[in-house]
């Protein structure tokens, strides 16, 4: 099937193309990337699991590695191939790269008055390898709290920018997986530069690469690659679908917004709450929670002072304190504060959900709170408090 | 205020040009901008985020006239870490300052009809520049009351303007306290209490209300039995807040962000919210 290697006439052109590149000529995907002045970042194995890092290589990559997961459950163990994204998402999410979890605003000066110097944004390039689908949405949600209102903020907007998106669709869902139920998944529809499709079968190890963007041609120009004759969307369906059939976890989304608006006072708030932690696990873990509170230090000399911002999470008591109290003081109104902010406030905000059904809220609880069986509990008593036709 | 809206997160310097005292634990500071091109325009209702070097942020309403050019003033209760420190500040000393933010009070839509502004405590802050706005374009307004709660006679803001309002008589100004000593001679009692003394038509008026959540609950309902139509009623409300312009979380109330989408809510927009607890 890789039999030519063409040069790519028009790269600059954004219409969408599809190529074929070899499993030993993606190496050329690396040095295009850094050519092109990009740093990449992807997953590799770190902490006992598949993390976000800097990849220095193809070899990098978490190359016959796969995940499983559950409830609270996560194992790293040895596939019996050497697929280089064999796996699900593991507690990573790119945020941490577009929003970094603790970074300086402003630095201020006592002396002469008051003398305020907005830090400096980094501007070095990244390329984002290995987006699944899910992610990239989670991205494109991110985008619009972020970027999409009146204010930008600065540091997510000098990050987004100048990122290159190279999604890869899923091969295989995961027992925490329900991207399907979200919309957003197992296949990335837009937003990338770059999408692969990892095809491991008889022998036969290459990528299918959907190009969608002109910078994504540019870099696409320098690897060696041939023009697909036919069949590459029917192969990528073929997969997707196959990906989609193996969702470890249902969410039913309809009327989603108004079912948790109407079920405020549910007792089963008051049973989640029992088991819940308020740990915040779930809100560093989940690839849209945005939020974030600020730290205001100063040297020991007394006349420099700095202005850090780090992510926060809704599950912290500190979270809405004001001067007369806690707004939300019980770990009841805490999870519904979440997990309704997530699955229906969001909505009215952002015009989305927030939720992209990665399952990584579910796979890092410590006590294995599980959001697609909160909703399903919600929604079933609700049903059953109807009155019925007969 | 130009820099910041760049940078939302980055504030202005603003030199303190004074550091009054209102009351035991309230104060106002004036101040302006230390670079020229630092606006001090703002909206009734409207509110800054200050900083004091190396303390931190606190939101706080802007209480002065938006109809003069002068410097802009704030009304602040010692409260916590900021507050305090800002009760510190000496005249020539410098804040930063981020806003203008926030859905201000609807001057503009009331014109043609009658206004009533309710406030309990410190809420009177946010509502004085309404006040002034109203009073500068006297002739567009129908009847105007305000209804102002404290809770001790001592605790009374703004002496000198209430007594101006109260010498006028295009304009009707009902103040009651909680408690009071002997020698005090107005109303006692709640806040609530004085809406029904005041003429309006209640269907040709509105309503701006706050003070502590419980008071303006009240508030709403003691309007309502007044026959006040619920879109004609709007309320200040508050939460933590960090960035004041949608990104940090913190003053989430239900699907409203309190920093963008209010503070100024119209009261069937957070009706439902209201009398819930921990929302």
């Amino acid at each position: 099937m890789i039999s030519k290697n063409e040069s790519f006439p028009d790269a600059l052109s954004a219409e969408k193309k599809v190529v074929f590149v070899a499993r030993k000529d993606l190496p050329a995907l690396f040095d295009s990337l850094w050519t092109n002045g990009f740093r990449i970042l992807g997953p590799t194995l770190g902490e006992g699991a598949i993390v976000y890092d800097e990849l220095n290589g193809i070899g990098d990559l978490p190359i016959g590695w796969t995940d499983e997961q559950e409830g609270a459950t996560y194992r790293l163990k040895k596939r019996d191939d050497e697929a280089l994204f064999g796996y699900n998402v593991g507690p990573h999410a790119w945020k941490k790269f577009l929003f970094p979890p603790k970074h300086r605003l402003w630095s201020a000066e006592a002396s002469n008055g008051l003398k305020i110097t907005e830090e400096k944004q980094a501007t070095q390039k990244y390329a984002l390898f290995g987006v699944k689908a899910c992610e990239l949405k989670a991205i494109l949600i991110q985008d619009k709290v972020f970027l999409g209102g009146e204010h930008v903020d600065p540091v997510y907007q000098a990050r987004r920018e100048d990122a290159l998106l190279i999604a890869v669709n899923c091969t295989q869902a995961g027992k925490t997986c329900f991207c399907v139920s979200m919309d957003a998944g197992p296949r990335a529809e837009s937003g990338f530069d770059l999408c692969l499709t990892e095809i491991l079968k008889e022998g036969e190890h290459y990528f299918i690469v959907e190009i969608g963007s002109a910078q994504g041609a540019e870099i696409m120009a320098n690897v060696p690659h041939s023009y697909e004759t036919g069949e590459a969307e029917k192969t990528i369906q073929t997969i997707t679908a196959k990906t989609a059939k193996q969702m470890g976890r249902v969410m039913d989304t309809e009327n989603i917004q108004s079912l948790l608006q109407d079920n405020f006072d549910h007792p089963r708030w008051d049973d989640v709450a029992s088991r819940c932690l308020t740990c915040a696990n779930c809100t560093m873990a989940c690839p849209t929670c945005f939020c974030s509170t600020v730290e205001d230090v100063t040297d020991i000399t007394g006349n420099h002072a700095e202005r850090w911002r780090q992510w926060d999470s809704c599950f912290t008591m500190d979270f809405t304190y004001m001067n007369h109290g806690h707004a939300r003081a019980s770990a009841k109104s805490r999870y519904r504060q979440w997990m309704t902010h997530k699955l229906s406030a969001w909505f009215d905000q952002f015009g989305t959900s927030g939720c992209v059904g990665c399952g990584r809220c579910i796979t890092w609880c410590p006590v294995a709170i599980d959001i697609t069986e909160e909703v399903s509990a919600i929604r079933e008593s609700q049903t059953a408090a109807k009155p019925t036709s007969s | 205020m130009s820099e910041s809206l760049a940078n939302p997160l980055l504030p202005a310097p603003y030199r303190v040009l004074r550091n009054k005292r209102n009351t035991h634990d309230v104060f106002t500071l004036d101040v302006e901008p230390v670079k020229r091109g630092n606006s001090t325009l703002f909206s009734p209702g409207q509110f800054n985020m200050l900083y004091i070097f190396g303390k931190g942020d606190a939101a706080i309403s802007i209480s002065g006239d938006p109809t003069k050019e002068q410097p802009l003033r704030h009304t602040i209760r010692r409260a916590g870490v900021v507050t305090q420190a800002l009760e510190q500040v000496k005249p020539g000393g410098v804040l930063g300052i981020r806003g203008p933010f926030g859905v201000p009070w609807p001057v503009k839509e009331a014109e043609g009809q009658d206004v009533l502004l309710v406030a309990g405590g410190i809420g009177l802050a946010p509502l004085r520049p309404a006040m002034y706005t109203l009073l500068a374009n006297r002739d567009k307004y129908g009847r105007i009351a305000l209804f102002y709660g404290a809770r001790t006679p001592e605790d009374l803001l703004y002496l000198s303007d209430l007594e101006q309002w109260r010498g006028r008589f295009d304009l009707q100004v009902c103040v009651s306290v909680d408690t009071a000593k002997r020698n005090w001679m107005g109303d006692v009692g709640v806040v609530t209490k004085l809406i029904s003394k005041a003429s309006f038509d209640p269907l040709n008026t509105v309503a701006l209300v706050c003070g502590p959540e419980i008071m303006m609950r009240f508030s709403v309902q003691e309007l309502k039995k007044n026959e006040i139509k619920s879109g004609n009623i709007f309320l200040s409300m508050e939460r933590n807040m960090k960035c004041a312009v949608g990104f940090c979380g913190h003053c989430q109330y239900g699907p409203h962000f309190i920093c963008k989408d209010g503070p100024v809510f119209r009261y069937d927009q957070v009706q439902s919210l209201l009398g819930k607890r921990e929302v």
